[in-house]
């Protein structure tokens, strides 16, 4: 005979909370590890100094081997919305204000949100399947047993050249998709040049400018944090390798969005 | 004396692993530690090392150094050879100052030169074979000139010749650097070619300790259980 309880644990609802207690333990568990790490790193980053030449190397990979899908995705972005605002903001009458909105938009939002994304994509994954792969490999061992602080040398030159990498490839990318939303603007509603890029500076606040630096470096730190300690806590072999890697790109994500909100109600409420 | 593990203890979640096992190495002195796959071997390893925290007991190590050779090389992928073998020397707090690069590369050709392998300075660790890796992560770890080498498997997944290469060099190492030596193997060459000491380790425990000669005249039913390969005795295997 089958009891309730046996029952209720083949049932549907039984496996949706099951699953959404082992997700929460699992939130849990890596708030807990990266708090853990991020503490030590920060210690170590006082006691160690920094390595400056792995520092340029991970501000390289950071900075400029992102660059050509960051600014694709964020060009692609705007070239999207531009179509989309630019027609109706002609037929309302409201062309000379294009420039400004797009402006707005993107150094307040999308310059910032979908570069945090694409580098998530890009550099927040291959960081965690790299540190992963140490892990699995023994390597983090490795440099334990040295005598080398695993956390100070892996974590600081990463999530240093996050913090100072970031916002230079947001500005980077935030220009180039004001530009991009004045060309899609010109083919797709014949709106002029020169009306887009005067509105543009009436859109251009200091504060704007400011926040999105900030957001760009608190990103960046962010994702790399994630990243590093998704892989430094990696286990498992290759399954824990992968594993790892979409925690990394997942948490990032989530993480991206929570700040984009903290952002928006810390200065634009 | 060298090392001193007292009543060692170590669990992973309910299950005991390491259950109140003690022992000693002596400088210039290689004890086998032997036993079946799953017996506890590694994490002793580890245990002594620090890379895991035990549960209880002490470990008692001469002032000085550990170091690790790791069942698959563990080398860095990125660093070639000679920043692989002066990755400690480089980036060690302690150390990072008291050599030049000429010293370094003088110390890099020196290691390399005591595990027969010179001129691969530039290579990458792909580029090399298992057993040159082997030796590499050998010359790694004794940059640092350890008072202790802890060798974890050295010799699984060689080739003959190369584990009889090896296993002079653990030879060699143990006269050169008068180190106490822990050899985690199931390899029965490794044991004899190496070994002072053994003991065997069964269930967390220890269950034979003596010297080689001892283990293989197979007085007791482990060691003789272990040393013919027979699958009726005190050991079970977990399937």
């Amino acid at each position: 005979m089958v009891t309730f309880a046996q029952y209720f644990k083949k049932s549907t609802t039984y496996r949706i909370f099951s699953a959404i207690l082992t997700n929460m333990a699992s939130f849990l568990s890596t708030i807990g590890q990266i708090s853990q790490v991020g503490v030590r790193m920060v210690k170590r980053m006082f006691v160690d100094g920094i390595s400056w030449k792995e520092l340029m190397e991970q501000c390289e990979r950071f900075g400029i081997s992102s660059l050509p899908i960051t600014l694709s995705i964020v060009g692609m972005t705007s070239i999207i919305v531009a179509s989309q605002v630019a027609n109706e903001m002609v037929k309302q009458g409201g062309s000379a204000f294009i420039g400004m909105l797009m402006t707005i938009l993107i150094v307040r939002e999308v310059g910032a949100v979908m570069s945090g994304f694409a580098q998530t994509s890009m550099i927040g994954s291959s960081l965690a399947a790299e540190l992963a792969t140490m892990r699995v490999t023994e390597q983090i061992d490795a440099i334990d047993v040295l005598g080398v602080d695993s956390v100070g040398y892996l974590f600081i030159p990463r999530v240093l050249s996050g913090i100072l990498m970031m916002p230079v490839v947001v500005i980077i990318a935030s220009v180039f998709g004001v530009i991009l939303g004045g060309v899609a603007s010109n083919i797709f509603s014949g709106l002029s040049y020169r009306a887009y890029f005067t509105s543009v500076w009436l859109g251009l606040y200091m504060k704007d400018l400011c926040v999105c630096i900030l957001k760009g470096a608190v990103f960046g730190g962010t994702i790399a944090l994630i990243s590093c300690t998704c892989g430094y806590f990696a286990n498992g072999g290759a399954k824990g390798v992968g594993l790892a890697t979409t925690k990394a790109v997942v948490w990032s994500f989530i993480a991206i969005v929570i700040w984009d909100m903290i952002f928006a109600m810390l200065f634009f409420f | 004396m060298s090392i001193e593990v007292k009543n060692l203890i170590k669990s992973f979640d309910d299950q005991v692993v390491i259950n109140d096992i003690s022992f000693k190495v002596d400088d210039g002195e290689i004890l086998a530690i032997i036993g079946f796959s799953g017996s506890g071997k590694s994490t002793v390893l580890k245990l002594i090392s620090g890379l895991i925290p035990r549960d209880s007991g002490e470990i008692i190590t001469s002032d000085g150094d550990i170091a690790m050779v790791f069942q698959y090389s563990a080398l860095f992928d990125s660093l070639n050879v000679a920043d692989n073998i002066s990755f400690a020397l480089r980036e060690r707090k302690d150390l990072r100052k008291l050599y030049t690069e000429e010293q370094l590369h003088d110390i890099v050709e020196q290691k390399l030169e005591l595990v027969g392998l010179q001129g691969i300075e530039n290579k990458y660790p792909s580029e090399l074979s298992g057993g040159m890796q082997k030796r590499v992560s050998f010359a790694r770890a004794i940059v640092t000139e350890p008072n202790t080498i802890l060798y974890d498997e050295p010799t699984a997944g060689l080739d003959p010749m190369s584990s009889t290469l090896i296993e002079d060099y653990i030879v060699r190492l143990k006269h050169e650097t008068n180190a106490a030596s822990i050899v985690v193997t199931h390899q029965m060459s490794t044991i004899k070619r190496t070994a002072d000491r053994v003991i065997m380790l069964y269930d967390g425990k220890i269950v034979f300790a003596g010297t080689t000669e001892e283990l293989l005249k197979q007085d007791t039913p482990y060691s003789k259980q272990f040393v013919t390969g027979a699958l009726e005795g005190p050991m079970k295997m977990k399937v």
